[in-house]
């Protein structure tokens, strides 16, 4: 069923903003908000499917991004979501399965990592914002409405002895619930494995009190109380003590990126995003803060809150996002992207010093946060990265700090043995932006080298080409000899290597060391949700997902393998 | 132990070897009590000590399912009976393994599945009994209280069949959700039962008769669709349920044809033709009644396109009406056409004929339906009444299924909300509709006397004559 749209259709934007919503409602009262699921059945991102009973593709997705990030920077006066459905008696039915079924392979991965980095970043809201979401499954809760719903704190259900909380993707669809649903399950939620085991292949799900003891749910209320008791626990919530970060919580909006387009480029203001479809490539480039930018976050926490939007840290890693996003959905035969940036190294390393220094504040807070988020994007994208510190068109690369991360994150790193280029780190490769598995980049890097982490933890100095090399940072140095010939052939090596090996093996090799819930839901889940989207009992003519709906019923291979 | 278990075989009529089956023993042990108290809160209110004339099935010989007797309602003695079957027919009547073993076990594929479809049909069976609980208090006769309560006792002991599948074949889980049936109530709104209308209230006998008329028309079919599973245990007691089911339709057709007769009578008895000014209920309002049960009704059959309907068929665990008269029992290749909208439009569509089994079904019903409407003009055309009443269109007034989100009139054009809210009170029961009803539907307990607003019926039961006292309301 590896069917890719027959007519093209447009680039999707990820882009938005609320007066552009289709599938949600926000509203506002003090600490607490209101999020309502209505997803307008005929406002699909793909033509061939209609998004029945509040389930959702791509589209309602990037919309729930979008509302938990302005949630962030624009209301920190929020303490609680409460998130709920327009819709009497449906919570959420789940990704849609027809849109799944006419998706090809490619689609269904990058919409269901775009999903799980949603969930996570619902999670790290809750964790880091001290913005607690609460479930309200007003109604039957299935499959990906349940992902949802394990990625709130507490997880209330309307008990009217029809309303179920289900993963039935395995029983109905012969695939795996691909948004987390497994790992959170008993991994955050603790349920005993072996109910999880019984709750995950009953397709009709589990309701009521049976519910609540299995602890798939924190409470069960009557439909008639149902509104009121949320509502009480909202409150609590939202008047319970906590410590918040100090700073004047006026919200910070966030206004669009509005990029330039031109063809085989997207020009934002400080990135740079070039491709090319005969070579397989693009090139993405970060310029790094100016010494302006860098005055700025010097001048301390209220004058970082007054830059806003415009404040490099937090619009340059913006776009950076964004062009990742497009990157994963839009290029699907780029294979290989170098990574440039362009700038003062020494500047980055003052920007990050004073942008730590100023950390305690709310807004300083989310920008750093964002920007950890953003790299782990980076971590879980399935492309060579290769970043590149050479002399490009005569700018001097600013791989250090913050945007040294860019090469640590990279795959392999090449770096130009000249006089003009730095390489220095900052405190926040030491920490602020962690991987999705909890190690600093720079461990990750040094994992096998502690004495060699150990030298460079604290000196932020920068450091020539040969140092740097010394220092273990750099795969590859190269003077400008052989820069040219050196860097073409492992581009086009590369180029030539199979892009699935490739997937599988950068992702082993960059997430070295320990695993934690959030790398087990990327690196296990999604592994084995990819193999059985491909293998025929899913997807196959005979498949359970390319049968739903149909009036066939699958066959599956019995072999295990 | 042991004097539990003989008191339970004796109270309990049953030919699935109740006193050898531990299993069940245990399970109706603790379920029976429970169920004896659901029925005394929630069946007939008040009517408990008076002896009525019932109808107790207490074998499945053709001299042991209809046993008559004066027996209190508590003391009814609900059975557990499947109906005979020859083995050699016992085979999966559809689907992709039509022709095969049926299941004399559940499936382990099947169970959930299995367990659902059971769930959904056992939980309208004591729904009914809790809406109608309050119509013994303004019976047009004794007659009708009579059939009321045989239809009420009948539908407990149809919860009853629908137990012991729960109990036998679905372990821990089955108990559960039979517990659950008696907890669930008629339109509570925190407990509703699960389908919409078994939570409408059905507060007077013209609802009664229209309900029993077309809402247990639909268990009908629906008892005959499963009594076409390839689940063996299944399809043999649905079989036996049917011939229950079947006099309560009596009811309902019946009741029904009588108001009209009599409304038909007044008709012609008012110089004016006025119904109401003669304590009758007019044609108008009976048309009302008819769209409104009618069309609620068929939201039950489930989604014009449906994939559940598909898997049921799919794998052998309902099949169609009559599934034996069709040639062809896999229908995997063939369409369905069916009305749809689109871009606000009525087209058509086809659907492949599987996911279309929810609508094949229906048809069985509506054909059913529309005999029962040419009975009854036949029944005016009788007694000289210009009036004619009609079914109206599978798309008017729908809760369920495509046209749900849609605005239908009785005929089944497309038309705009605003003129469905201008129009609905000509078209479906009013609170002032109910409000009348009431204010003439006084209790008529003396031996063959009848209410104004209803003609008696030709016969008695069970050779008995019209006057006899159906209830004894005075021991
Ligand atoms: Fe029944
Ligand atoms: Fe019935």
């Amino acid at each position: 069923m590896d069917s890719a749209p027959q007519t093209p259709q447009p680039p999707v934007e990820f882009e938005t903003d609320p007066s552009r919503y289709r599938h949600w409602q926000v509203s506002y009262d003090g600490a607490i908000a209101r999020l309502r699921m209505c997803v307008d059945p005929a406002a699909s991102l793909r033509p061939g499917y209609e998004l029945k009973l509040n389930s959702y593709d791509l589209g309602v997705d990037i919309e729930l991004a979008d509302v938990v990030r302005r949630l962030r920077f624009e209301h920190p006066e929020v303490r609680v979501v409460v998130l709920s459905s327009g819709t009497d008696n449906v919570f959420c039915a789940g990704a849609n399965i027809h849109m799944l079924g006419m998706s090809s392979h490619a689609w269904k991965v990058n919409f269901c990592k775009f999903t799980n980095e949603t969930r996570c970043e619902i999670e790290d809201a809750t964790a880091f914002s001290a913005q607690v979401y609460i479930a309200a499954a007003n109604g039957t809760c299935a499959g990906g409405g349940y992902e949802l719903a394990l990625a709130c704190q507490e997880i209330y259900l309307q008990d009217d002895g029809n309303s179920a909380v289900s993963l039935p993707e395995v029983p109905l669809l012969a695939v795996l619930p691909g948004t987390g649903g497994l790992t959170r399950l008993v991994d955050k939620r603790k349920v005993r494995r072996d109910r999880a085991d019984v709750f995950s292949t009953t397709a009709e799900g589990i309701r009521g009190k049976r519910a609540k003891d299995w602890n798939l749910v924190d409470g069960v209320f009557a439909r008639s109380k149902f509104e009121q008791e949320v509502m009480k626990r909202a409150t609590a919530l939202a008047t319970r003590k906590v410590e918040l970060l100090p700073g004047e919580r006026k919200g910070v909006s966030l206004g669009p990126l509005a990029p330039e387009l031109t063809p085989g480029t997207r020009r934002y203001r400080h990135v740079e995003l070039r491709w090319s479809s005969e070579s397989r490539t693009a090139e993405l480039l970060v310029r790094g803060p100016g010494p302006a930018d860098v005055a700025v976050v010097q001048a301390g926490a209220a004058a970082i809150h007054d830059a806003g939007d415009s404040l490099w840290a937090l619009r340059a890693f913006r776009e950076l996002d964004d062009a990742l996003l497009q990157l994963r959905t839009n290029h699907l035969d780029v294979g290989l992207v170098l990574l440039r940036t362009a700038g003062d190294p020494a500047l980055v390393v003052a920007h990050d010093a004073a942008l730590w220094a100023a950390r305690e504040h709310w807004f300083t807070n989310e920008v750093l946060r964002h920007m950890a988020r953003t790299l782990r994007r980076l971590d879980l994208t399935s492309r060579s990265f290769f970043a590149l510190g050479d002399l490009n068109n005569d700018q001097r690369p600013a791989f250090a700090g913050c945007l040294l991360e860019l090469a640590l994150a990279a795959d392999r790193f090449y770096l130009l043995d000249h006089p003009k280029v730095q390489v220095g780190t900052s405190v926040l490769n030491e920490g602020p932006l962690p991987m999705s598995h909890g190690l600093t980049r720079l461990h990750a890097h040094l994992y096998g080298e502690p004495d060699k982490l150990e030298a460079l933890l604290g000196h932020h100095e920068l450091r020539s080409a040969e140092e740097a090399d010394d220092a273990g940072l750099v795969t590859v140095r190269l003077d400008e000899i052989d820069w040219d010939d050196d860097t073409r052939v492992a581009i086009e090596e590369r180029a030539s290597l199979s892009p699935d090996a490739l997937t599988g093996m950068e992702a082993n090799l960059r997430f070295v060391g320990h695993e934690n819930e959030t790398s087990k839901i990327f690196a296990r889940l999604t592994a084995w949700q990819n193999w059985i989207f491909i293998r025929p009992n899913a997807t196959g003519p005979d498949g359970a997902l390319s049968l739903y709906g149909k009036p066939q019923r699958p066959h599956f291979d019995w072999n295990r393998v | 132990m042991v004097s539990t278990t003989v008191d339970l075989n004796a109270k309990i009529p049953n030919n699935v070897g109740l006193s050898d089956d531990v299993k069940l023993q245990r399970a109706l042990e603790t379920w029976l009590p429970n169920y004896l108290e659901w029925w005394n809160d929630m069946g007939p209110t008040d009517f408990a000590d008076k002896p009525v004339f019932l109808r107790t099935a207490v074998s499945v010989d053709s001299d042991g399912w209809a046993h008559y007797d004066h027996v209190r309602m508590p003391d009814y003695r609900w059975g557990i009976f499947l109906n005979p079957r020859d083995p050699e027919t016992s085979h999966i009547r559809c689907g992709d393994d039509a022709g095969k073993a049926a299941w004399t076990e559940v499936p382990g594929e099947h169970r959930n599945a299995l367990r659902r479809i059971i769930v959904t049909q056992a939980d309208t069976e004591p729904a009914s009994v809790e809406q109608q609980r309050l119509l013994g208090h303004i019976a047009p006769s004794l007659y009708d209280m009579r059939n009321l309560f045989q239809v009420n006792v009948e539908e407990g002991r149809h919860l009853w069949a629908m137990v012991y599948l729960l109990h036998k074949y679905f372990g821990r889980d089955g108990r559960d959700e039979a517990d659950e049936l008696l907890q669930r109530r008629s339109g509570d709104p925190d407990k509703p039962r699960i389908l919409g209308a078994f939570n409408q209230p059905c507060d007077h006998w013209l609802s009664f008769f229209a309900f029993t008329m077309f809402t247990d028309r639909d268990g009908k079919y629906q008892l005959a669709a499963l009594s076409q599973s390839g689940f063996d245990p299944l399809a043999r007691t649905t079989e036996f349920m049917l011939t229950e089911e079947a006099h309560h339709l009596f009811v309902g057709e019946t009741g029904m044809d009588r108001i009209i007769k009599r409304s038909a009578e007044l008709q012609a008895l008012d110089p004016n033709g006025d119904i109401r000014r003669q304590g009758g209920i007019d044609f108008d309002l009976i048309q009302r009644t008819i769209n409104y049960w009618f069309t609620y009704s068929l939201d039950l059959f489930g989604g014009e396109i449906s994939s559940n309907a598909a898997d049921f068929f799919a794998t052998g665990l309902k099949g169609r009406y009559r599934e034996d008269r069709y040639d062809e029992h896999k229908a995997l290749t063939g369409t369905y056409r069916l009305p749809v909208v689109e871009n606000g439009q009525l087209g058509e569509r086809d659907v492949p004929m599987r996911n279309a089994m929810n609508e094949v079904l229906r048809d069985s019903y509506v054909q059913d339906c529309e005999r029962a409407l040419r009975k009854w003009n036949r029944t005016l055309e009788e007694a000289g009444s210009p009036n004619r009443l009609t079914l109206p269109s599978r798309r008017f007034h729908r809760h369920q299924g495509i046209y749900a989100d849609h605005r239908f009139d009785p005929v089944g054009n497309l038309i705009d909300s605003n003129r469905y809210e201008a129009n609905q009170r000509h078209w479906l029961l009013t609170p002032a509709d109910n409000d009348y009803l009431l204010s003439i539907m006084k209790p008529v307990y003396e031996p063959g006397k009848f209410a104004n607003w209803i003609a008696p019926p030709s016969k008695g039961i069970e050779g008995r004559p019209v006057d006899f006292e159906y209830v004894k309301l005075h021991d």
